[in-house]
């Protein structure tokens, strides 16, 4: 019945900590292994909720894969291979220099950890940085979800649009004007833990600039080379497209519901509408009373509907799930860059020690899963063919 | 068992009344205090507050639909002062005033309060620990669950929302209401749900005192490991569905809605994979007050520990495998539903070996009929209907006969409020001595549950009989026909409400007008009862002793001080064993 606990005289005073209680624990806790093994089970758990997070989004893709393998088979061209390669590699490179980050935390190696907490860093934003240039490339060819679905193929390039790629990198161009005068004024008024925070921090803010680029560069080489092969391979016939793009440029300056949904009506390939037809035309039937025995109607109707890729209701399906899956996975990424600065901010002021490594510990297991996801969808969205 | 005087060589513990100082509610004062504090007993008791309030706010909703349910036609709605204010056609406004009910009542309500509130309080006292494994995450879920009743209350006054609180496409992604506010405030507290159930599961895997296993551990606290099982597992998978729904409402990203080639039935499938699973949010916990307050006020050991404890665990993983029977109307393969329905009944045994259990406690307990175990009573009754009706609905048959009926509002209602509200009830009743230190008019209390009871069974079975001659759920209107039965329930209604507030007030007269609670009042062998009441900020002087916590062999009536203590006999010490501390401060 009785434990040895009970007969221990109480060595947790109420508002002070008893000379065994380190700093780093917390008040609640006995030892630094029961906070280093409940934030480890905490993280895991946390870890099993962020994968069925996405395991919805993954779900989607299954189905809609299932149901229409031509859509994602043929939009999936225009997605950049290279660019995602390039992408992979540089997520594979910053998982090895977290974990190396974890070991440095480990044994102390307080300058190395901090080094390679930065380079984890300028890794994500160069992946952002390529990732922007993507995004942008597609808004303004009009490769967007269903609802403001605009390519058209006779003129995949209109002139005129927003540039969307100056949109994103102004967030990060202010970030890096604010780091830099940080550093400026740090250095200045000769604060070292100040500049020590805003060098890596510049440098982090810079390699977003790398990524976009690098991205240019690749997707330049694209449009001159391969663009037009590119496009054209996409497995779908050439008079179909002709005859989606035709209805899509009717009025191609209006994005917005109520006139997309109007357009959809037009769009002839698009199946759930049409069930809708037949289903209100068979309810209005049932109304007045008329029997209805044979419905080889619905059947023709549905198998009659032509099989385009490129309209906004199909190619549509394929970029909401895209831009989805991407751009989550890039909202993880910010929050992983969030923590990564807390983590720096800490390892220069070296809050870390053998018995307290947790926090590395965490947030690497967190950056692991991101980048794991990223390996689910670079083969799943960019290399099916 | 309780008998009188303590015999002749015992050691006596009984911690006595807290001081000033170590009291958790007085050891710091202010606003402030409470709004930063990272103690659990004190979240846990603003969690109380919140889901009160929202309780309340959908209770009176619940009361305005019976009102406007009072003649066929409509009464409420249609009064010319609620045409002075809106110019809203009132079924319009009958639609928005029940999603709002359901919405609140799920969301802010019935899956925060049990968890959230009085596990928050509960779980480390029970545990002998300090506090919960993460105490900011556990502050930051309470503020995530006001942000999300933030959005809720202004997704009100924005523009209403009419979808049921199941925000089915393709009505959902079509509908002018604020369905964007609502299932923004529907994610955020889906992230306050899945921090308690993750602060929970890591709290009982580290942090359970030496001594006590997995089978020496309360089975409230079974109970909560298993819903907060479900809470990590199933709340991700809303959060997800509920963004894509947002998504299609904002991009038309063409998933759900079928206008732009999206699939409504995915829709309903990724709901109802969280949405059933959250059904055992909602009563799995209820399940494991009810095993304590039974026990406790039978006086008698636990029948088949085991049994609840792995019945808990088997609900909770049953669970994920059953929400298909949302959906037999809704166009899926004949050989899907059969599978899912037969599912569906496997889920009745864990529930059916839990009420025998409680049954078999009180065979032959000495029962004491205290206003928890009054409620613990309707409980078992409530619980038992509800949970036989749905085997009703979960047959393929008569589903199709039942589907969208007041059958399922029955149904649903007796598991939902005759299960996880009286069970609430009966478990702030019970803990109550414990979190403000006073004790309540027993008399009061007794009242409120049998009120609670009455209204509660004329409401709800009508119900049950209006649904089975036809009475479709959600309408505004009705047959003449079905005119007398709706009155009797809303009459019913009102009772219910009475039975709350007279509840609601005897609780607040305690707290000035309260006899000290002792440290045990009921005699209870768990361990919260080992602390004061209300418990110190750091809840134990000194770690307490472990045993078993339905062992009530050595808790006796002390008649001189009128409490229970635990007077357990001398033992002889070993060479070299220091004596055990005795708790009592007289």
């Amino acid at each position: 019945m009785s434990t040895l606990e009970a007969a221990e005289p109480d060595t947790h005073g109420h508002d002070d900590h008893g000379h065994d209680h380190p700093a780093f624990l917390a008040h609640h806790f006995d030892t630094p292994e029961q906070q280093f093994d409940s934030g480890k089970l905490g993280i895991w758990l946390f870890l099993v909720t962020e994968v069925l997070f996405f395991s919805g989004m993954f779900c989607a893709y299954a189905i809609f894969r299932m149901t229409r393998p031509d859509v994602f088979e043929g939009c999936s061209q225009f997605l950049n291979t290279k660019l995602g390669a390039i992408n992979t590699g540089v997520l594979l490179f910053s998982s090895l220099t977290m974990a190396w980050a974890v070991r440095c935390s480990q044994t102390e190696e307080h300058k190395k950890l901090t080094a390679l907490l930065a380079a984890t860093l300028s890794c994500a934003m160069v992946f952002l940085g390529v990732k922007s240039i993507e995004y942008s490339h597609k808004w303004g060819m009009g490769l967007l979800p269903a609802g403001y679905f605009t390519y058209n193929p006779n003129n995949p390039h209109p002139e005129g649009g927003t540039n969307w790629l100056i949109w994103l990198c102004l967030p990060f161009a202010l970030l890096l004007v604010g780091v830099v005068i940080w550093l400026v004024i740090s250095v200045v008024k000769g604060n070292k833990f100040q500049t020590a925070c805003a060098m890596p921090l510049s440098v982090v803010c810079l390699s977003f600039f790398l990524g976009v680029g690098l991205g240019t560069i690749l997707e330049s080489g694209e449009a001159q080379g391969g663009h037009d092969v590119a496009h054209a391979d996409a497995d779908h016939p050439a008079g179909a497209v002709d005859a989606a793009g035709s209805v899509v440029s009717q009025d191609e300056t209006v994005v917005g519901g109520g006139v997309v949904r109007e357009r959809l009506v037009k769009d002839a390939s698009n199946t759930g509408l049409q069930d809708e037809f037949v289903a209100r035309r068979t309810q209005m039937e049932l109304a007045t009373g008329t029997v209805v025995t044979d419905r080889s109607d619905v059947a023709d109707a549905v198998s009659a509907v032509p099989q385009e890729v490129l309209t906004p209701s199909r190619a549509g399906v394929f970029f909401g799930i895209y831009y989805c899956m991407t751009g989550v996975h890039a909202i993880h990424i910010l929050g992983g860059i969030g923590v990564l600065v807390w983590l720096l901010v800490r390892s220069i002021r070296q809050d870390f020690n053998r018995q307290y490594f947790g926090p590395v510990d965490y947030v690497g297991l967190y950056w692991h899963l991101v980048d794991l996801i990223w390996i689910y969808l670079f083969p799943l969205l960019y290399l099916i063919r | 068992m309780s008998s009188g005087s303590i015999p002749k060589g015992r050691i006596v513990r009984d911690p006595g009344f807290p001081t000033e100082r170590e009291n958790y509610l007085t050891t710091s004062k202010g606003v402030f205090s409470w709004l930063f504090t990272l103690d659990h007993k004190r979240i846990g008791m603003m969690y109380l507050v919140g889901v009160t309030v929202a309780f309340l706010v959908a209770g009176l909703l619940a009361l305005a639909i019976r009102f406007h349910l009072l003649a066929p036609g409509g009464w409420l709605f249609n009064r010319p002062i609620f045409k002075s204010f809106t110019d809203k056609d009132p079924n319009d406004i009958y639609n928005q005033v029940f999603t709002l009910h359901g919405a609140i009542m799920v969301f802010l309500f019935i899956i925060p309060s049990i968890p959230a509130a009085l596990g928050n309080f509960l779980v480390p006292v029970m545990l002998g620990a300090k506090d919960v494994a993460f105490p900011r995450l556990n502050l930051s879920s309470f503020y995530l669950w006001v942000f999300g009743a933030i959005f809720f209350v202004s997704a009100l006054f924005a523009s209403g929302l009419d979808t049921g609180w199941t925000f089915y496409t393709p009505y959902s992604t079509t509908t002018d209401s604020s369905v964007i506010l609502a299932t923004m405030g529907a994610f955020i507290l889906g992230f306050s749900s899945i921090f308690t159930g993750l602060n929970f599961i890591v709290t009982i895997n580290t942090m359970r005192p030496p001594g006590m296993t997995w089978f020496k551990m309360p089975l409230f606290l079974w109970a909560t490991y298993s819903t907060s099982i479900i809470q990590v597992l199933a709340t991700p998978v809303l959060g997800i569905t509920l963004l894509l729904l947002i998504a299609e409402r904002t991009m038309h990203i063409g998933i759900f809605d079928p206008e732009f080639n999206g699939d409504p039935v995915t829709y309903q499938h990724f709901f109802w994979f969280y949405s059933h699973p959250a059904v055992y949010i909602m009563i799995l916990p209820a399940f494991g007050i009810i095993s304590e307050l039974i026990s406790v006020h039978s006086h008698k050991h636990i029948f088949g520990y085991r049994f609840i404890a792995y019945s808990s665990i088997a609900i909770a993983l049953l669970g994920f495998l059953v929400w298909g029977h949302h959906m037999f109307t809704a166009g899926m393969s004949s050989l899907t539903t059969i599978i899912f329905s037969a599912l569906t009944f496997t889920v009745s045994i864990p529930s059916a070996i839990k009420v025998f259990n409680w049954l078999a406690t009180m065979y032959k307990g000495s029962i004491s009929l205290t206003t928890p175990m009054c409620y613990a009573l309707s409980f078992i009754f409530l619980f038992t209907i509800g949970g036989l009706t749905g085997l009703f609905l979960g047959t393929l048959a008569t589903d199709l006969h039942l589907h969208d009926t007041y059958f399922i509002v029955a149904h649903f209602h007796y598991v939902m409020v005759g299960g996880t509200l009286v069970a609430f009830m009966g478990g702030v009743f019970h803990w109550w001595p414990k979190m403000v230190g006073k004790m309540y008019n027993e008399f009061g209390g007794r009242i409120s549950a049998a009120l609670v009871f009455l209204g509660f069974n004329l409401t709800f079975l009508p119900q049950f009989v209006l649904g089975s001659r036809g009475m479709p759920r959600r309408y505004a209107t009705y047959d003449p026909e079905f005119a007398f039965l709706h009155q009797v329930s809303t009459f019913g209604a009102l009772l219910l409400g009475i039975g709350i507030l007279v509840a609601l007030v005897v609780l607040m007269y305690s707290l000035w007008n309260g006899r000290k609670a002792p440290a045990n009042p009921w005699g209870g062998a768990t361990l919260e009862w080992m602390c004061t009441s209300p418990p110190p900020f750091y809840n134990f002087d000194r770690a307490p002793v472990v045993g078993d916590p339905y062992d009530f062999e050595f808790i006796e009536w002390d008649n001189e001080n009128e409490r229970y203590v635990t007077a357990e006999p001398e033992r002889k010490l070993a060479p070299g064993q220091k004596p055990e501390p005795v708790h009592a401060k007289h």
